[in-house]
């Protein structure tokens, strides 16, 4: 046995002068397009440790001559989106909201924008159509609780009803009956209240005593509603929570309580107004009243 | 074998490492060292790096109900479909809200960062629904989101806590380095009861400021459900971004 190099007569490159049972080894030289890819990265490593964040020291990380960094690319996407949104959203802003629907431009923009946000916001509980839930609102009817002009809708959107985070939230609070009327009472009120969707005059009757004592406050006289306290129309054929007989015991029982966060919060005014603008034009918004 | 040591062959140049892998001591040894430098240069700068241990106002250890919550997350799985990580990218942040930093996640442990998102993440999911919308989701999910493929937790709403353990866990916790103080476990059991009760007072909004009290799961009994709701609500609120301003070169 030898470690002897020698060179091999047949492919004429050197053996690595090992030998096993009589078998030698090449030693054939790497492949020259492999041997500059290599060189090449190592070379591009140096390139790459110079121009980005690279090193650690004492308390932070080499900068890389670049200044680049991760933070710093988002916080520049986004500027770059706002400054080309920055015009729109500035009209937005300062156009008085009524007049927004004047302007063909600025109004496409403001629903274009405002049903991305819906989508992203609001339509985990409002649906994706808008069409509601069960205890969530639809938003393409004109059956509005706390009022469905323009200006009411922007005010919905940016301090939400009945949250603990904006003082300024729509607010109020239906009693729990459960606690006031006896079972008897709220059964026969059940009734009243289901009839008087088919046209009894909310007055009439024993229910219409116990309505008249208990809910013509806030549902009014004539069971229309008050927006002013969120307080549904008990006469038309939209229930938010159901009309049947289940359901409205339980809800007058113990009441309910829909909660809205108060998206000015986390969306700018202009944001704000575009959803709005949006939802306004779904098919239920209401003008303001002529004055 | 000729005895290596014998080898006319000049170790010079590229030969050189002949030397090394002829002997398995030396070789152990020099790989060892090799293994070891690697590992203090990548490891050793995150303890020290500003940027990873950036410090941000407001976080604070989770209280007692969010805790547990957090347990049953954890317990269920969440973090198989939904991540906790808001990474810095424009549509992320479009979406979600200010990309996640590392100290919210300092008194997770382990931290439910996650590695894919079935569902949205919940890094910042805190204040985005109510209550109500959070108990009907968790019931029965397509009745909100009619197109979710997520199962139903309404067992949740029947299974009753009352933080028999709640301190031990706080415990454990702080033997990992979150700084509950004596205070905290001993009035655990009855902060934990007294979060889910608009009435409760017993100082659990002075040791845990931010906190949110009140009934989450709407029913009078404690349970799974009010615990869950209270972790899903707390959830990316601890820092006010209004004043925190993220340091670029971090």
């Amino acid at each position: 046995m030898s470690d002897e190099k020698r060179t091999d007569p047949v492919t004429g490159l050197e053996t690595t002068g090992h030998t096993w049972d009589g078998i030698e080894e090449l030693n054939t030289p790497l492949p020259r397009w492999w041997l500059w890819v290599f060189y090449g990265c190592i070379v591009w490593g140096i390139i790459y440790v110079i121009l980005f964040p690279a090193w650690p020291l004492v308390t932070g990380a080499t900068g890389g001559v670049l200044g680049w960094s991760t933070r710093g690319q988002v916080a520049d996407e986004i500027a770059a989106v706002d400054e080309a949104n920055a015009p729109m959203y500035a009209a937005l802003v300062d156009t008085d909201p009524a007049e927004i629907e004047a302007d063909p431009n600025l109004h496409g923009f403001a629903v274009n924008a405002g049903a991305s946000i819906f989508a992203t916001y609001c339509s985990q509980c409002h649906g994706s159509g808008a069409a509601g839930a069960v205890g969530y609102p639809n938003l393409l009817d004109d059956d509005w609780l706390w009022g469905g002009t323009l200006e009411d809708v922007i005010y919905t959107v940016n301090h939400g009803i009945r949250n603990e985070d904006d003082p300024d939230a729509r607010w109020s609070q239906m009693p729990a009956f459960g606690e006031l009327l006896t079972a008897g009472e709220i059964s026969t009120l059940v009734a009243h209240v289901q009839a008087m969707g088919e046209g009894t005059d909310p007055l009439s009757g024993e229910g219409g005593q116990i309505y008249a004592d208990n809910c013509a406050s806030c549902h009014g006289d004539d069971g229309t509603g008050d927006r002013f306290v969120g307080a549904p129309n008990l006469v038309d054929a939209i229930w938010l929570y159901g009309g049947d007989t289940a359901t409205l015991t339980e809800t007058i029982r113990n009441a309910r309580f829909g909660v809205m966060p108060p998206w000015g919060e986390r969306l700018d005014e202009a944001e704000v107004r575009a959803v709005a603008i949006y939802v306004h034009g779904l098919g239920g918004g209401e003008q303001p009243a002529a004055e | 074998m000729s005895d290596h040591a014998e080898t006319p062959q000049k170790p010079t140049g590229l030969n050189r490492h002949a030397i090394l892998e002829r002997s398995a001591t030396l070789l152990l040894v020099a790989a060892f060292l090799v293994v070891t430098i690697g590992g203090i240069i990548e490891i050793v700068p995150l303890f020290y790096l500003q940027n990873t241990i950036e410090e941000v106002e407001g976080v604070r250890p989770y209280s007692p109900l969010e805790l547990t919550g957090r347990e049953i997350y954890i317990r269920e799985g969440c973090y198989v479909c939904h991540s906790q990580m808001v990474r810095p990218m424009r549509d992320e942040v479009e979406r979600y809200g200010h990309y996640s930093l590392a100290a919210e996640s300092m008194y997770d442990h382990p931290f439910q960062w996650g590695s894919k998102r079935t569902g949205p993440d919940l890094a910042r999911v805190g204040g985005r629904y109510s209550d109500a919308w959070h108990v009907d989701h968790l019931i029965d999910p397509q009745s909100v989101v009619p197109t979710s493929i997520m199962p139903n937790y309404d067992f949740l709403l029947r299974r009753r806590i009352d933080g028999e353990h709640i301190e031990d866990l706080l415990a454990t916790q702080r033997f990992v380095g979150v700084p509950y103080d004596d205070d905290m476990l001993e009035m655990a059991q009855a902060d934990l009861a007294a979060q889910a009760d608009p009435f409760g007072d017993t100082g659990v909004l002075d040791r845990y400021p931010g906190a949110q009290q009140r009934n989450f799961d709407g029913q009078p009994e404690l349970t799974e459900m009010d615990a869950l709701i209270a972790y899903l609500q707390v959830l990316g609120t601890m820092v006010d971004f209004s004043t925190f301003t993220a340091d670029d070169s971090r």
